[in-house]
């Protein structure tokens, strides 16, 4: 009697985070186990996640670094870029020029590095769930929530910058121009509590939503490999093949997606927070 | 007699437990469902208008697509985060 297979166990191991990484051919690596910060229950030690954003790292700065290498040979030259230097520049002028510069506003090249930063950082740690034997590191709530808190404090603290306190607090304390008396104060009354909400709620929305995008799209795929454990068909398999292939394509495409909104929100966001008038 | 009175506590208590469970499940399946529902109604709407803005005045598609691409992302963002609390009616026993 063959026993039906624990699905939702299988869909668990692959998306969560564990001590172990498996490579092909059976090596399997075992991490060191979890180490608490003394007092806590929290976690610092080297996981499957972890690793992978290490290697995303590295493979951001070495690709990109290639390929700035490229792009600066050519020119010496005199010729324009070619093959993976000009895709590369392209993404990397794209980012500067339609998402950083032109939802910041002036004053913008200051954040451009990081708005660059977190785009190619999300989008390599999403592609990299996409590889036989990979894993999402951005799948993860406690990294996702760790890009966002990055976010957070950069839009908080520039704003802080370049508005000055007074500024600063009347983005909180805020009043609709034109508005004086008793309907200012009551405005700034139910205004307060719902800007000082929506501070929090934006960061955490980013967060949300990337981690969200990340892991539905690994939830169907192996939801859909395993109906083929579970019915044991040829037919069936051929057709859930097809499908999830479809669905892989559709997950190359949030990748890009997810990385890019990301990126275009923190932006925007830093933008609201530099101009207030 | 006592006896008997405890063993039939014991599966009540495990009835509870089940239902409470289940209940979790249909909670969770009912919010999945409608989360979606409004997701299609607000993405729809906006494809629509995006499209037919860009039929009126097509030298402003690339505008029109990017203001397009933003507003749906925000909309996905709401509609996930309805999914992640579903899933956890889902985990928590």
């Amino acid at each position: 009697m063959i026993q039906a297979p624990d699905i939702g166990k299988m869909i668990l191991d692959h998306t969560s985070d564990s001590h172990l990484i498996e490579l092909p051919f059976g090596v399997e690596i075992h991490l060191p186990g979890p180490w608490y910060i003394p007092g806590t229950h929290i976690d610092v030690s080297l996981t499957k996640h972890v690793v992978y954003m290490m290697f995303a790292a590295v493979l951001v700065f070495l690709t990109i670094w290639y390929a700035g290498r490229q792009v600066e040979k050519r020119h010496r030259e005199g010729k324009g870029p070619r093959g993976f230097g000009a895709a590369v520049e392209a993404m990397v002028l794209f980012v500067r020029d339609d998402v950083a510069i032109a939802n910041i506003g002036h004053g913008g090249e200051k954040f451009v590095p990081l708005i660059e930063t977190l785009f190619f950082f999300i989008l390599y740690c999403n592609l990299l769930g996409l590889l036989p034997w990979g894993a999402t590191p951005t799948g993860n709530l406690a990294v996702t929530g760790g890009l966002a808190l990055i976010a957070f404090l950069v839009i908080e603290i520039a704003g802080f910058r370049a508005l000055g306190p007074k500024g600063y607090l009347k983005t909180i304390v805020m009043v609709p121009a034109g508005m004086t008396g008793v309907g200012a104060v009551a405005m700034a009354v139910i205004m307060t509590p719902v800007e000082l909400i929506g501070k929090i709620v934006k960061p955490f929305a980013l967060c949300l939503r990337l981690f969200a995008n990340m892991t539905a799209g690994h939830f169907v795929i192996l939801s859909l490999l395993g109906l083929i454990f579970l019915f044991a068909n040829w037919f069936i398999a051929a057709g859930t093949v097809a499908f999830v292939l479809f669905m892989m394509c559709l997950e190359l495409l949030v990748a890009f997606l997810q990385a890019y909104i990301f990126a275009l929100l923190t932006s925007v966001f830093i933008g609201l927070m530099q101009h207030e008038h | 007699m006592h006896t008997l009175l405890m063993l039939l506590q014991e599966p009540a208590a495990d009835a509870v437990k089940t239902a409470l469970n289940s209940n979790a499940l249909l909670g969770a399946g009912i919010g999945m469902g409608l989360a979606l529902i409004g997701a299609g109604l607000g993405i729809g709407r906006i494809g629509g208008q995006a499209v037919e803005a860009i039929a009126r005045q097509p030298e402003a598609s690339a505008d029109i697509r990017g203001a397009m691409i933003l507003t749906a992302a925000l909309i996905e963002g709401a509609t996930l985060a309805a999914l992640v609390f579903a899933l956890l009616f889902k985990l928590i026993k």
